[in-house]
């Protein structure tokens, strides 16, 4: 076996790969063959670590150096001074947000030290095409356990007394499901992954898909035994191209190993995996519609009863479960149920995982237990708002849940606290607006989604939701009229309570939050036609400020309306009869003298 | 091989003879459909409703139905796309990060709207709910590329480097 004395490990994750990681690692690998050194280090390509914001990362081992915001030519550095002379470059440490101090090794970042990485174990640490290395962190001993030490319902009490619930969203408990599925008449049965990752803002799944494949894949076999099924199906969003090659890679890789097909570990237990790709319907991140699309149909849900547990795929007993849900699963039977829950709060156990994204510093990929608070994960993980703005509201549950305002930041975490404050867990997107978002205008932007998304099976989300989306068009460009807040209540509740599925029920939920806490905001565009964010590009009105402005001229000719008016080199001015509002100018001013009111 | 088709480029039985090779392995599994579509599409670039007859057939589906299946998912299209697909994540990471800005921006500059495709054929656009990449928002994809933390002056580069190609 090969023995290396330094392993550096480059981050391919989503974020790394649109910030060009693939360079860096060609730059790093070149500059360690120069130096002859590829019998001493090894580079590793791993998923996502988690701190996107701050891409191309490194991580150098053993010592767990931090190199962040890497450029190609950056590598010949850390190649000749760290890797050969042992010296570590503090030029390419990063320093937190308000701390001029470098850190050297991971460990010490806040960001990562005040994470349990359960679900996210190996995202990041391993080389997700490598069943060798998950093998290496107990990767697949779970499945052994279970399939020769257990029987099929000791693994489901299990899960049952680790109090996991799902992760996807709705928070059931998953031993239950496991449960209901078991007992229910009919064969085959089916397991299903659902890795139809919509909630715009959460990419946790894509993380574990792409960075630690294998814990689902290994997951799946273990719910397999549980519930008596010899066939599972992952359904991956076509957005995803790089989690579905790496599935595919870890699929064959199983087979290869025995881990997956006939036979397992010679126990008899058989079980296998296919991949079934979407197609760009966001409802199909609901589990009666996915089903529909795995048979090869338009992903239009059906009312439940019956649930999938008792008629799913192909009309047979189903288990479907989240991507996060199944990372969870090996854990916890390796590790006993009482390990998991006691982790987390009375009612929602363990560890979840957040992606932070917006107006945050550290945007990114973060595991905490259950219950940590709001405040904790934006600002002493999240580093709090960039640019000095001020925190407004967090978003969480996408389309399905709603906003969170500065009074509530130190509410725990878990499924139940969110509830309570209108809004629910979701996927854990967590979208930080500062004071610059407009909250009529975050509420217009989810309808417009849940309007495109809605398949148009239900009137209730196909017309109500248009009828809700006008209103919400016309308080933004200043149309509103008394009445309207009115009557965007009376639609919501409405069409929550005749809605066919989850992603109706749930459409009118931006609304009603935001208008929970942000109606101030609402009445400022009906009464006052005024936007106080001033986001609303139709209620602004565009000044120029004579001491800023230098005559420059290149606001009137930018101006498509020629409402700019001025000689050059003296303040010029907007006619406000011709301005149309488009904000050429003020992007294109280099002096910040066009102003917004 | 042939490329797949662009506004350019008409329908041959070359692009048949693909899909006929594509079906082949799936003759009679109305559950593969979507699975079809996606590779059928790939290779020909669109799914005109000669290649929707195609795989009606192969798998003994009604045309209603693969109609009806194209029609309902959004990565399905039966118009043929410009040289490089250019799509905008408009996902909310990316929304309160200014992606709308860019939208109106390859509308005033290239006079490019989502779905559309440019005059000379060279671009179209469209909007993608989430690439999952929100910690980079907002996000712009050029064909495989991904651009992260784009903005004005950032998209305009670009979209340069593409045109001198």
């Amino acid at each position: 076996m090969e023995m290396y004395r330094s392993h550096v490990l480059v981050c391919a994750g989503a974020g790394c790969i649109s910030s060009d990681c693939k360079s860096v690692q060609q730059a790093l690998l070149a500059n360690i063959n120069d130096l002859r050194l590829d019998n001493e280090v090894k580079v590793v390509e791993t998923g996502c670590m988690g701190p996107c914001d701050l891409g191309p990362v490194v991580m150098v081992f053993p010592d767990g150096v931090f190199y962040r915001k890497l450029k190609p030519e950056d590598t010949r550095e850390i190649v000749n001074e760290h890797l050969l002379k042992g010296k570590v470059v503090t030029r390419l440490l990063h320093s937190p947000v308000g701390s001029s101090e470098k850190v050297v090794s991971f460990n010490e970042l806040e960001f990562f030290k005040r994470q349990t990485r359960i679900a996210l174990r190996n995202t990041g640490v391993i080389n997700p095409e490598s069943v060798e290395e998950y093998i290496a962190r107990d990767g697949y001993r779970a499945l052994g356990k279970a399939l020769s030490q257990m029987t099929p319902e000791e693994v489901v009490i299990t899960i049952k007394e680790s109090g996991l619930r799902g992760r996807g969203g709705a928070g059931f408990p998953t031993g239950l499901k496991w449960q209901f599925t078991a007992a229910a008449p009919g064969s085959p049965k089916y397991v299903v992954c659902n890795a139809d990752e919509g909630d715009p803002g959460a990419f946790m799944d894509r993380s574990i898909l792409e960075g630690d494949p294998h814990s689902v894949l290994e997951a799946m076999a273990i719910c397999g035994y549980a519930i008596g099924a010899n066939k599972g199906y992952i359904y991956v969003r076509a957005e995803y191209p790089l989690a579905v090659e790496r599935l595919e890679l870890a699929i064959s890789k199983g087979r290869e190993y025995g881990l997956l097909g006939e036979n397992i570990f010679g126990t008899g237990f058989s079980f296998d995996v296919e991949i079934r790709v979407g197609a760009g319907a966001f409802v199909c991140g609901e589990e009666t519609a996915l089903l529909a699309s795995i048979e090869g149909q338009r992903g239009e849900p059906r009312p439940k009863p019956p649930f999938p547990a008792q008629e799913g795929l192909w009309g047979k007993p189903t288990v479907i479960n989240n991507v996060e849900t199944l990372a969870n699963i090996a854990q916890i039977v390796l590790n006993g149920a009482p390990w998991y829950a006691s982790m987390g709060t009375e009612k929602s156990k363990g560890t979840k995982v957040f992606a932070l994204a917006g107006k945050v510093n550290n945007t990114g990929l973060v595991e905490v237990p259950m219950g940590t608070t709001l405040r904790e994960i934006i600002f002493d993980i999240g580093g709090g708002i960039n640019g000095g703005k001020k925190f407004k509201a967090v978003q969480t549950g996408g389309p399905s849940g709603g906003c969170i305002p500065e009074a509530y930041l130190d509410t725990p975490v878990d499924y139940d606290s969110l509830n309570e404050l209108g809004t629910i867990m979701g996927s854990g997107g967590m979208i930080i607006v500062d004071e610059d978002t407009c909250m009529v205008d975050l509420a217009k932007f989810f309808l417009d989604f849940v309007q495109d998304e809605s398949c148009g099976k239900c009137a209730p989300c196909r017309i109500g939701t248009k009828r809700m989306l006008e209103i919400l068009e016309r308080i933004t460009s200043g149309q509103g009229q008394e009445g309207d807040i009115e009557l965007l209540e009376e639609l919501s509740y409405g069409i929550k309570n005749s809605a066919l599925c989850g992603l109706g029920q749930t459409a009118p939920n931006p609304v009603l939050s935001t208008l929970r806490y942000f109606r101030h905001e609402y009445e400022a565009h009906i009464r006052d036609h005024k936007c106080p964010a001033a986001a609303c590009p139709e209620l602004l009105t565009y000044y120029i400020d004579p001491r800023a402005c230098k005559g420059c001229g290149v606001c009137s000719k930018a101006c498509p309306s020629d409402a700019v008016i001025g000689e050059k080199k003296k303040p010029h001015t907007i006619d406000l009869n011709k301005c149309i509002k488009c904000g050429t100018c003020k992007q294109k001013c280099k002096f910040d003298a066009v102003i917004t009111v | 091989m042939a490329e797949a088709l662009t506004c350019d480029n008409r329908l041959t039985q070359e692009y048949l003879d693909i899909v006929d090779e594509i079906i082949k392995p799936y003759r009679g599994q109305p559950g593969n459909l979507i699975q079809v579509l996606h590779k059928a599409q790939s290779r020909v670039g669109f799914l005109p409703r000669e290649v929707q007859v195609k795989v009606a057939d192969g798998l003994g589906v009604p045309l209603t139905k693969v109609y009806g299946v194209v029609s309902f998912y959004s990565l399905f299209n039966t118009l043929p796309k410009g040289k490089h697909k250019i799509t905008i994540c408009a996902g909310t990471a990316c929304y309160v990060r200014g992606a709308k800005q860019l939208i109106n921006q390859l509308k005033e500059d290239m006079d490019l709207e989502p779905g559309g495709t440019t005059e000379d054929g060279m671009f179209s656009l469209d909007l993608v709910r989430c690439i999952g990449a929100c910690g980079l928002g907002p996000v712009v994809t050029v064909d495989d590329e991904v651009h992260g933390k784009v903005h004005r002056e950032k998209l305009t580069k670009i979209m340069a480097k593409y045109k001198e190609e």
